[in-house]
This record gives C-alpha cells, sequence and structure tokens, in this order.
C-alpha cells in the first residue's frame, strides 16, 4: 500500500471523530470516544510516516501518545463520575449553566 | 548502540520540582486535617528553593541535553522563575479562599506543583515529544483542578468543557506534528526547522501548521478556539481561575515562541498570515464582547482573549525585538491577571463569591486603599501610562510597525480603545457607584500585603520598565 | 540672583506639586486654610519664578537652555529623559499658565467654600499646573506626552469632581473616550518620530528632519505616503483631541459641568490650548508638509466658523463661553495652518487672559445667582454686580476684537495672515475667520446684553440676595482685565510681527505670511499703531461693529424679534440647537442600524443590562455586537466544538486551498 492511502485512512478516522464530538449531542462518554478515535488516527499517521521515512522515532512517540491516552481517559472519566454525581446525568445538551 | 548518560545538570530545576512533588504527594497522606498547613509551607519552599536553583545556574548560554530534546537556555531560565513566582502568588492569595471552602487540600499543592513542572518542560521543550509531554502534564493538571470543588455544579461543568476541548485541541496539535513529521522527517525543532526550509511551499507541511497551530491557539485561547476560556474561568474555583489565568499563559508563549521560532522558524512566511489573523479575531472578540459581561471573572477572561492577541502581535513580527517584547507581554500580563483576580478573592468570603461587576460597585467607599490597587490594575491592563501594561503595548506596537505592518498597529490600537472602555467601566463602579454592601473587607495580612506589592510592581516596574525590557531583549537575542 | 538656572526651573515645577501633596495628601490635617496657603504659595513660588526666567530669556536676552535633568532609561539606544527646553516660547507659556492659574486659586477660595471636597479641589488644581508646566517645559516627547496624559488625568478627575452629578460623570466619561481617540493619534505619531528619527528629543529630531523629509512609508500597500505628513497628520490627531477641534470636539461644551475655575483654568486658557502650543513646537515639522498644514487650516476654520454659530442659541451661560472657547481654538488653529505660528500662540495668550476673565466673571455671576445658569433668568445685573460687569465687558470687548484690546491684534494678525496664505484651503479659511468675526461679536454681546442689560428676568428672592461677592472673587477679576487690554499692545510688534520667538519657531521663507503682512505697516514705527488706525478701513472692524450692532438690536432693542426668527428659521435654529447633530449622529448613525435590527434580537436579552452597562451612543454599535458574539457563547459543548472546526476548516481554506 502507498503512503497515501494510510493518510487518507487517517484523515477519515479522524473526520469521523471530529463528526462525532460535535453531532452528538446527548452522551459524553461517545465524546470521549471520539477522542481516542482521534488520537488513533494521529498513531496511524505517525507508524505510516516512521515507516516510510525509515526513522523510528515516530514509532516511539506513538508508545508516547497511548500512555497519553490512557491517562487522559482516566482523568476525564473522574471528570464525568464527578458530573455525574452533581447533575445525575451526562447529557451534553444538560451542559449549559456557564453561557455568554 | 550504547546509552550515554545524559547531562542531568540543565534538568536539576525540573527534577527538583518533581521530587518535591512526589514527597509532597506522599507526606500529605499521614497529615491530619489541622496540620494541613505543612503542605502548604512545603509546596512554598519548594518554589523559592526552585527560584534559588534557577538563579544560581542562570546562564544565557543555550545547553541541549537529553538526546537534543531538551533546552536550557536564558529565556527558558527567565520564563521559569516568572512561573515560579506566579505559582508562589497563586498559593498565597488562593490559601484563604480554599480554607474558607473545605478546599485546604494536599491535592491543590502537588497538582499545583505538577502543573508547573508541565510548564518547566513545556518552556524547555527542544522536541516535538518534550512539547507534547510537557503540554499533557500541565493540561491534566489543569483539569483535575478545576475539578478540585466537587460539590460544585458549576466546576464540574467547566472541568468536563475544558476536558474535552483540550482533548480535541491536543489532538489536532499532534495531527500537525505528525505532517510536519512526515514532511521534514524528524521531531527535533533544530532539524525540522532546517529541512523546512527545503519544502516551504509543500501543502503537506502548511496543512501541518494550519492544525499545529490551533493546538497553540487554543492554550493561549486565541479566537476561535476561544470558547473554553470564559466558561472555564467563571466555572473553577476562584483560587484555580487565578492559577490558570496566569502562569500556564507563560508556558503557552514558550509553546508558541518554541513551535514557530525554534522550530518554523525558516518558514516564517507560511504562519505569519496566519497568525495575524487569530490576532485581529483575538482582539476583536475578546474587547467587543468583554463589555456585556456582568460577570467581573468572565470579563476577565475575556479580557485575557485580548491580551492574548497582543501577546501574539510581537511573535508575528517574527524579529528578536518581537519575540523579547512578546516576552515582556507574557510576563507583564502574568502580573496584572494575578493582581486582577487576587482583588476578587479579596471581595470574597465564606459563603459568597464576589463575582459580580456590582460587587465591586463603591469599593472606594468601603475600602479606598484596595480600591486604588484595583485603579492601577485597570488602567495597567487597559494600556494608559505610564503602567505597566502600557509598555507592554508600546513595545509589541514598535515591533511589529518595524516589520512595515502599519496597518495591524493601527486596528490593534483601535481595537485596545474599544477594550478601554470596560477597564474604565470597573473604575466608573468603585469611585461612583453607591456600595451595596458597607461590609468591611477582612483579609489575612500576607495577602493583603503581597497584594499591594503586585498591583505597586505594575506602577513601579512601568515607570521604570528598562530593566526588564532589555533583560527580554538580552535573552531573547543569546539564544 | 540665582547661580544656577536649573534649579529655578527645577522648583517652577515642583513648587505647585509639593502644594498639590500636601493639600491632597494632608488635607485633613492642615484644614482648609492649610490646604489653600498651601497650594497658593506653590503656585506663586512658581509664577514669580516664570517671571524671573521671563526676564532672564526674554528680556535680558538669555542663551535658550536645553538639557536633561534626570535620566529616567536608556534602552536600544534611545534615552528617556527629564529634560526641560527653556526658549521664549516656553518662556513664555510658563508665566501664562502660572498666572492664570494663580488667579484660579485665588478666586477659587471663594467659588468654592462652601464645598465639601474644598482640599481635594485645591489639590487637583496644583497638580495639573505641576502638569502643564511639565508639559510646556519639556525638551522631549515622552514628557511630552507625559505632561499630556496628565493634564488629561486631572482635567477628567476635576470634570466629575461632582461625582454624584450624573451628568458629570457622564461628561467625564465623554472627555475621557474621545480624548483616547485623539492620544492614540498623538501616541502614533510620536512611535512614528522614534521610528523613523531614532530618538525623541526635540533637537535631534529637528536637526535630521531633512534626512526623513524625502522619506515615504505605505500604511495601505502600495500606497507611499510622505512620512512627514504621516507624522505631522498624527500629532495634529492629538492636538485635535487636546484642542477640541471638529470632529473631536464633542466633550468640550460637556466638560463645563465641572466646577468653574476649572472651566476658566483648563477648559479655556491653559489645557485645551496645549494642542495648540504643541504644533508650533513642532513647526519645524509642520513647515515640511504642505498637505499637513492645509489639513490643519481645514479643520481649524471649520471649527472656528461653526463652532461659534453654536454659541448663537445656547442659553446657559457657560456654554456660550465654551462654544466661544472652541471658536477661538478654532481661530489658532487656523493660523498655525497658515505658518503663522507667531500669531497662534500670540492670541493662545491673548485668549487666556480675557477668556479666563470671561468664566470667572460668568462664576461671578453664577455665584450671586445661587448656582443659576441660565441667562433667561437673568438681566440687569450690572446694577448688582459692578465689577464683575465692568470687567465681564472688557473681557467681551477683547474677545471680540475691539481696536487697541489685546483680541484685536491677536485676531487681527490672524485675518490678516490666513488672508495671505497660499496653501489649499487658506481661501476657505478667509472666509470662515472673517463671518467668525460678525458672529463672535453677536453671541458675545448676546450674552453681554442678556446677563447684564435689559429686563430683570429673576425671582424676587434671588434679587434681593444680589451682591458682589467677597474680594477673593473680585481681585483676579481685575488683575485678569488689566492684561486683557494692554498686552496686546505691548507684545504685538515683537510676538506677531518680531522676532520675539527666535529659534523657537521655524517658517518656510514661502509660508512667511506674517512677513508679508508686516511689509504693509513696513514704515511705521510701531504696528501697534498702524493696524490700530488702518482696522477702521477693513472688513473686520465693521463686521464687528455690525455684530454688536443686531446683538443690540435684537436682545435691547427688540427682544420679541428673536423669538420670530426662531419660528421662521426653524429649520437653522433646530440644527443649531442640536449641535449639527454630532451627539445625535453619533447615536444615530453608530446605534441606529442596531436598532432595527436590535427590536428582533432584543427580547432575548435584557434591555436594561445596555442602558445600564452601554452608555455612549458610539459605544451602543459595539454594545449591540458585543451582545450578539456573546449569543454565540451558548455553552453547549457541541457549539465550542464546532466553532473549532470551523475554525480549522477556515483557516484550511484560506491558507492551503490557494495552493492547489
Amino acid at each position: 500500500m502507498a503512503l497515501s492511502d494510510y493518510l487518507i485512512f487517517s484523515a477519515i478516522l479522524f473526520s469521523i471523530s471530529v463528526a462525532g464530538i460535535f453531532l452528538n449531542r446527548k452522551n459524553v462518554i461517545i465524546i470521549l470516544m471520539s477522542i481516542e478515535l482521534m488520537l488513533l488516527a494521529v498513531n496511524t499517521n505517525f507508524i505510516a510516516f516512521s515507516y516510510y521515512l525509515g526513522d523510528v522515532a515516530g514509532q516511539v512517540f506513538v508508545f508516547f501518545i497511548l500512555t497519553v491516552a490512557a491517562a487522559e481517559a482516566a482523568i476525564g472519566l473522574a471528570i464525568l463520575i464527578v458530573l455525574f454525581r452533581n447533575k445525575r446525568t451526562i447529557d451534553v445538551e444538560e451542559l449549559d449553566s456557564l453561557n455568554g | 548502540m550504547s546509552f550515554e548518560i545524559p547531562d542531568v545538570m540543565p534538568a536539576l530545576p525540573e527534577i527538583f520540582i518533581l521530587s518535591m512533588a512526589c514527597i509532597i504527594l506522599v507526606v500529605d497522606l499521614f497529615l491530619s486535617k489541622t496540620s494541613r498547613g505543612a503542605s502548604y509551607m512545603l509546596s512554598q519552599a519548594t518554589l523559592i528553593i526552585a527560584v534559588l536553583i534557577t538563579v544560581a545556574t542562570f546562564s544565557e548560554a543555550s545547553v541541549l541535553s537529553f538526546s537534543d530534546t531538551f533546552v536550557r537556555d536564558g529565556i527558558a531560565d527567565v520564563l521559569k522563575i516568572a512561573v515560579y513566582i506566579a505559582t508562589f502568588m497563586v498559593f498565597l492569595y488562593a490559601k484563604d479562599y480554599l480554607k474558607d471552602r473545605g478546599l485546604f487540600k494536599g491535592e491543590f499543592y502537588t497538582l499545583g506543583l505538577f502543573a508547573v513542572l508541565g510548564m518547566m518542560i513545556l518552556i524547555s521543550a527542544h522536541n516535538f515529544l518534550t512539547i507534547y509531554l510537557g503540554l499533557e502534564l500541565l493540561s491534566l493538571s489543569l483539569y483535575a483542578m478545576v475539578a478540585l470543588h466537587r460539590d460544585s455544579i458549576q466546576a464540574s461543568e467547566a472541568a468536563m468543557k475544558y476536558f474535552v476541548l483540550g482533548a480535541i485541541a491536543s489532538g489536532m496539535l499532534l495531527y500537525g506534528m505528525s505532517m510536519i513529521y512526515g514532511i521534514t522527517g524528524s521531531l527535533d525543532l533544530a532539524v525540522i526547522s532546517a529541512n523546512a526550509a527545503n519544502v516551504s511551499d509543500n501543502i503537506v507541511l502548511i496543512f501541518g501548521i494550519v492544525f499545529l497551530l490551533i493546538g497553540v491557539a487554543f492554550k493561549l485561547g486565541a479566537v476561535p478556539f476561544h470558547m473554553w476560556v470564559p466558561d472555564v474561568y467563571q466555572g473553577a474555583p476562584t483560587a484555580v481561575t487565578i492559577f490558570i489565568g496566569s502562569a500556564p499563559k507563560l508556558a503557552a508563549f514558550a509553546m508558541l515562541m518554541r513551535l514557530l521560532m525554534d522550530g518554523l522558524g525558516s518558514v516564517s512566511a507560511q504562519w505569519q498570515d496566519i497568525l495575524i489573523l487569530l490576532v485581529l479575531l483575538s482582539l476583536a472578540v475578546g474587547n467587543i464582547v468583554a463589555i456585556a459581561q456582568v460577570n467581573i471573572k468572565r470579563m476577565l477572561a475575556y479580557s485575557t482573549i485580548s491580551h492574548i492577541g497582543f501577546l501574539m502581535l510581537g511573535v508575528v513580527a517574527g524579529t528578536e525585538e518581537g519575540v523579547s517584547a512578546s516576552m515582556f507581554y507574557a510576563i507583564t500580563y502574568t502580573l496584572m491577571s494575578l493582581g486582577g483576580f487576587a482583588m476578587i478573592i479579596l471581595l470574597s468570603r465564606k459563603g459568597f463569591e464576589a463575582e459580580k461587576l456590582a460587587d465591586f460597585k463603591g469599593l472606594n467607599q468601603r475600602s479606598p486603599w484596595y480600591a486604588f490597587l484595583m485603579l492601577i490594575l485597570m488602567f495597567s491592563m487597559a494600556g494608559v501610562p505610564p503602567f505597566l501594561g502600557f509598555w507592554a503595548k508600546l513595545s509589541v506596537l514598535s515591533a511589529v510597525i518595524s516589520v512595515d505592518l502599519v496597518w495591524l498597529a493601527v486596528a490593534s490600537v483601535i481595537f485596545s480603545i474599544i477594550g478601554a472602555f470596560y477597564y474604565l467601566r470597573v473604575i466608573k463602579i468603585m469611585y461612583f457607584d453607591k456600595a451595596e454592601s458597607s461590609e468591611p473587607i477582612h483579609c489575612s495580612k500576607d495577602m493583603s500585603l503581597l497584594i499591594s506589592v503586585n498591583a505597586f510592581a505594575v506602577l513601579l516596574i512601568g515607570l521604570f520598565p528598562g530593566g526588564l525590557l532589555s533583560l527580554c531583549l538580552n535573552v531573547v537575542s543569546a539564544s | 540672583m540665582f547661580e544656577d538656572m536649573q534649579t529655578v526651573y527645577i522648583w517652577i515645577v515642583l513648587a505647585p506639586l509639593i502644594g498639590a501633596i500636601i493639600a491632597g495628601l494632608f488635607g485633613k490635617v492642615v484644614g482648609r486654610t492649610g490646604a489653600h496657603i498651601a497650594a497658593i504659595a506653590g503656585v506663586a513660588i512658581a509664577f514669580i519664578l516664570s517671571l524671573y526666567v521671563f526676564k532672564d530669556i526674554v528680556i535680558d536676552g538669555a542663551q535658550a537652555f536645553n538639557g536633561a535633568v534626570y535620566t529616567w532609561l536608556v534602552s536600544d539606544g534611545v534615552r528617556f529623559e527629564v529634560g526641560f527646553l527653556i526658549d521664549s516660547l516656553s518662556a513664555m507659556m510658563m508665566v501664562v499658565v502660572t498666572f492664570v492659574s494663580l488667579m484660579v486659586h485665588i478666586y477659587t477660595i471663594g467659588y468654592m467654600k462652601d464645598d465639601d471636597g474644598y482640599q481635594r479641589f485645591f489639590s487637583y488644581i496644583a497638580l495639573f499646573t505641576f502638569s502643564m508646566l511639565m508639559l510646556v517645559m519639556s525638551n522631549n516627547f515622552l514628557q511630552l506626552f507625559f505632561g499630556w496624559e496628565a493634564v488629561g488625568l486631572v482635567s477628567y478627575l476635576l470634570i466629575g469632581f461632582w461625582y454624584k452629578k450624573p451628568t458629570a460623570i457622564y461628561a467625564n466619561l465623554k472627555a475621557f473616550l474621545v480624548n483616547r481617540v485623539g492620544d492614540f493619534g498623538f501616541l502614533l505619531g510620536i512611535a512614528a518620530v522614534l521610528m523613523y528619527f531614532g530618538s525623541l528629543d526635540y533637537a535631534t529630531v529637528f536637526n535630521n528632519v531633512d534626512k526623513v523629509n524625502n522619506l515615504t512609508m505605505s500604511i495601505i500597500p502600495n500606497q507611499d505616503w510622505s512620512v512627514i505628513t504621516v507624522i505631522c497628520i498624527l500629532l495634529f490627531i492629538g492636538a485635535m483631541g487636546k484642542s477640541a477641534q471638529i470632529p473631536l470636539h464633542v466633550w468640550l461644551p460637556d466638560s463645563m459641568e465641572g466646577p468653574t475655575p476649572i472651566s476658566a483654568l483648563i477648559h479655556a486658557a491653559t489645557m485645551v490650548t496645549a494642542g495648540i502650543y504643541m504644533v508650533a513646537r513642532m513647526s519645524p515639522l509642520f513647515e515640511l508638509s504642505t498637505t499637513a498644514l492645509s489639513f490643519v487650516m481645514v479643520i481649524g476654520a471649520t471649527t472656528a466658523l461653526f463652532m461659534g454659530m453654536l454659541g448663537l442659541v445656547q442659553n446657559d451661560i457657560k456654554r456660550v463661553i465654551a462654544y466661544s472657547t472652541l471658536s477661538q481654538l478654532g481661530y489658532m488653529t487656523v493660523a498655525l495652518g497658515a505658518s503663522a505660528y507667531g500669531a497662534a500662540v500670540f492670541h493662545l495668550m491673548t485668549h487666556a487672559f480675557f477668556k479666563a476673565l470671561l468664566f470667572l466673571g460668568a462664576g461671578a455671576v453664577i455665584i450671586a445667582m445661587h448656582h443659576e445658569q441660565d441667562m433667561r433668568k437673568m438681566g440687569g445685573l450690572r446694577k448688582y454686580l459692578p465689577i464683575t460687569w465692568f470687567t465681564s465687558m472688557i473681557g467681551s470687548l477683547a474677545l471680540i476684537g475691539t481696536p487697541g484690546f489685546a483680541g484685536f491684534f491677536s485676531k487681527d494678525s490672524i485675518i490678516e495672515a490666513v488672508g495671505h496664505s497660499t496653501i489649499p484651503g487658506a481661501s476657505y479659511a478667509y472666509f470662515a475667520v472673517l463671518a467668525g468675526v460678525f458672529i463672535t461679536a453677536l453671541y458675545s454681546f448676546r450674552l453681554y446684553f442678556m446677563v447684564f442689560h435689559g429686563k430683570e428676568r429673576m425671582d424676587e428672592h434671588t434679587r434681593s440676595h444680589l451682591h458682589e461677592p467677597s474680594w477673593v472673587v473680585t481681585l483676579p477679576l481685575i488683575l485678569l482685565a488689566i492684561p486683557s487690554v494692554v498686552i496686546g499692545y505691548l507684545y504685538v510688534d515683537s510676538m506677531a510681527f518680531g522676532n520675539f520667538f527666535g529659534d523657537a519657531i521655524f517658517v518656510l521663507p514661502q509660508h512667511d505670511v506674517l512677513g508679508e503682512v508686516a511689509k504693509m505697516f513696513a514704515g511705521a514705527s510701531s504696528i501697534a499703531w498702524a493696524m490700530m488706525l488702518h482696522s477702521v478701513f477693513t472688513l473686520p472692524f465693521w463686521l464687528a461693529a455690525s455684530g454688536v450692532a443686531t446683538a443690540w438690536f435684537l436682545y435691547m432693542k427688540r427682544p420679541d424679534i428673536p423669538a420670530v426668527i426662531q419660528q421662521r428659521f426653524s429649520l437653522i435654529y433646530t440644527i443649531l440647537i442640536n449641535k449639527y447633530g454630532f451627539d445625535r449622529f453619533n447615536e444615530i448613525v453608530f446605534a441606529g442600524g442596531s436598532r432595527a435590527i436590535g427590536k428582533i434580537c432584543w427580547r432575548y436579552f435584557d434591555v436594561k443590562l445596555i442602558d445600564t452597562f452601554v452608555i455612549n451612543g458610539s459605544a451602543k454599535t459595539v454594545g449591540w455586537v458585543s451582545l450578539i458574539l456573546r449569543r454565540m457563547q451558548t455553552g453547549y459543548l457541541y457549539t465550542y466544538a464546532f466553532a473549532m472546526i470551523v475554525g480549522l476548516c477556515g483557516l484550511l481554506l484560506i491558507f492551503v486551498y490557494p495552493l492547489k
């Protein structure tokens, strides 16, 4: 497969995740999933480039991204729990007390 | 392949902060509720010692370490010292506020120190990887700090928004990094700069730059990636807002400078126009929307957005003069915003948040001294000479004019005239409106002293800006 | 007497500052008497020392002083210094400023005697004197700007002195905002000077004008503008704000909300003339740009004529004088545009005396009338207030340019000079200043007749209490009346036509209109006498006379006619009473569009919010945009994410798409 195939694939992944974030108006968890997807798109990019450049640094970067993504998910879910305890809902449309 | 032990000396302050953060984390576990002050004292001591370490090892020469992923130069040292001092002030300002609201916990200080560590790494980054790691360390700590007040609906909502938008922004930043990595074949900023010059017109490079800039713009809070700023400023406990609104701006400036000047300096023509657009939007939206605010935390949030516009203006110029002007702006802005938020903390008390502009009504009758301090801060933010904010604006404007972008300078000036209005309104409210409550203002001695020192620093450095200006210029031209 | 003149200069500025500090910070300790003694002593010392400097520089012809007294900071090789440039121009300004200020200080004892803010007021006016002296004595742009901002600041403080009056606060805010516009122009001008000359020192800048003369800059890409022209126009925009020239004049009439002594000191005699002084000081720059001079002249002429006309329909005694000030400032500006800097500064000086006199006279009337300012409720005050009446008459005669009085010499020099000018716009300006003479005479004597003559229209209670105010009020009137009569005769030869200013003012030979005028009187031993003899054969004299006659006819002989005129020419009257709609214009044009669309959006947000917070007309538009933008901050996460995506797509579209 050519490099561009991977790039297009990751671009599609990226677009799906972006669409998932702002089209979804119901569940915050779907947003968290979309964020993971976005990072995977990035990882695909890095690995593809790394392979074609013959440079291992890109793949090392991916390991770091995966680690940080785990920490990020942990914090995200923690905030989600706090939010749920306070509001008894995780509906995106209910998150509007701060505006203007 | 042999493994070399890297030179750890340049990273001494980072190592120290990391160790202390871990120690405080553990020590705090064994503290009873009543002796919580120990964590606070320990954190403050850590920051003071960090200042001493950085000052002792200060030099203008730049040193690379850790396989060139880490750089220690004059800019980094100055910015780090500013970060320590700002954080020290934040911790002091926040103490009573946290105590009154049952938030006086070790978490605030450990998270704060980890955020400081993240900022330091960001400031010293010389590789996409270190930039990313520093940024995430900073951001993750901040997300958690915003949600620190677990029973507050507003705080948890703000944290959620901050987290989601922040994650999207770092996703975009990474996407941009991957593109630039692909076209230049390296993650090292210096190599990227050298290689990018050969492919300056390549569409992939521009594509990457756009994504990269979005990541930075989000961190800075530049329009149209600013939506989180007012909500987070308002929703977070004021003790956290004052932190978010101060030190991280220095780190965000460092990130902007490292990425654009160190990493993409050779293709500045490609990002200059994007930055100009962001500057104009930030100045316009920040200044205009601030006028309609009734919540002073939100107003200061929009004011931040407009200041960020000015801050980026120096980098737009792309010259040494411009970068040093931006650096000066970042430091002065941090000082002013610390004072501004400290005033809000000062007027708040147990069970009452002085968030409304109306809460400042007739402050002059309640306490002429604090009203005067606020007057200094507001005049400075509005850019009235001879206060500090004026020199900051003047230096970025002269940097922009010297690269023949006179129209941009004129536009910036027009927006800052509009902006002067809402700062002036605060002064009007303090001096000419009738106070709604006659309750005297109580605060601890150390806070009262620090807030006076803070405001007078704004005035005095404004009267004698030469030292700080030349310091910024020296470290920028040395690196 | 003094070994070292530098010490004298320093004490001239420090004395009022010390007075201000004592009156302001220790007002409670020293009490009312202590406060006014401190402030008056400070200003009196400054006045006496200024006289000494005047004698040294002007009469003994000592060398001009130019030097730094304190170096503030050195950055990039540019030195920021506190320094003094004392030549005949600044020496004259120092005497005028300190003299008028001293008179106003004494007068204030009487005017403010019942006010709670007595010490505060003295502290402010002494501080003002300090700032104004810093401004005129400066030898560099930065200190000039400092003085410029400082006088502005004190002026805002004083306009809003009675901060419990909502109109005072509105006026205060308006003055601040309008002046910001001017200040930013000024600041950009200074920045441009720094950029092209690499120095902020007057002498260095003026010595290097040749190097910059032919440079151009492009503000809008592909459009080259002469650097000197841009600098001059930017600096002049600063002057327009401070000296209240159209269209930045709107703040001055409203500033009359402040106490009368400051109207006399700040808004007539000194601060508002800072712009004129600045342009005269910058004559080496302005001379090189005919475009800038034309611009200056047209703005000045428009102000001189049209602002004078507004004085005709005002009924508030202070506002009439305020519009008269605007008009006279216009005269000075026209003179600057015609390169008759000497005449402009000369008029500045005579105007400072007689306008301060008129304002203080009006203040005396206001005290006597128990703070009634409506002229329709006055009349026949001549017999109750003889000193005020007499001195006000002198002031009015000086203002309209009666031969022999101070205003005659300065105004006639300006008119003659404009008549000889050949730069674009000169013929319009000549017409405007001529027509202005008639208007000036008409509104001045309308005021004079309505206040001091005719039927007594006040109520019985007020009439029974009418009496001349105490000596602290009348003494300054008398002392100001003297120079209003004689100063013109004494100095017209040297200031307007002679070599009074020496090197302080620079005029190109082809612009030397005053020299042309002087040729008319060649051969006469004294230009003053020649001018007086000649005046009877000139248009200005007869215009002024017919103005007085018209005023007499309309307001003494047939007081019923003005009402008829008002009815017949209701359109013109409406235009004038609405001040050409400048205020309305700000409200309607800047805010009108917003109102139309606003109705739809209005129900979404609290109307009161806007009324409360968005006070000024032009600010209304901004406020409206602000609220619309605010609506975009919905609070929903997906809106925020969407904004980011829109931002991303926008950037990609603008910057990546064209590469395809």
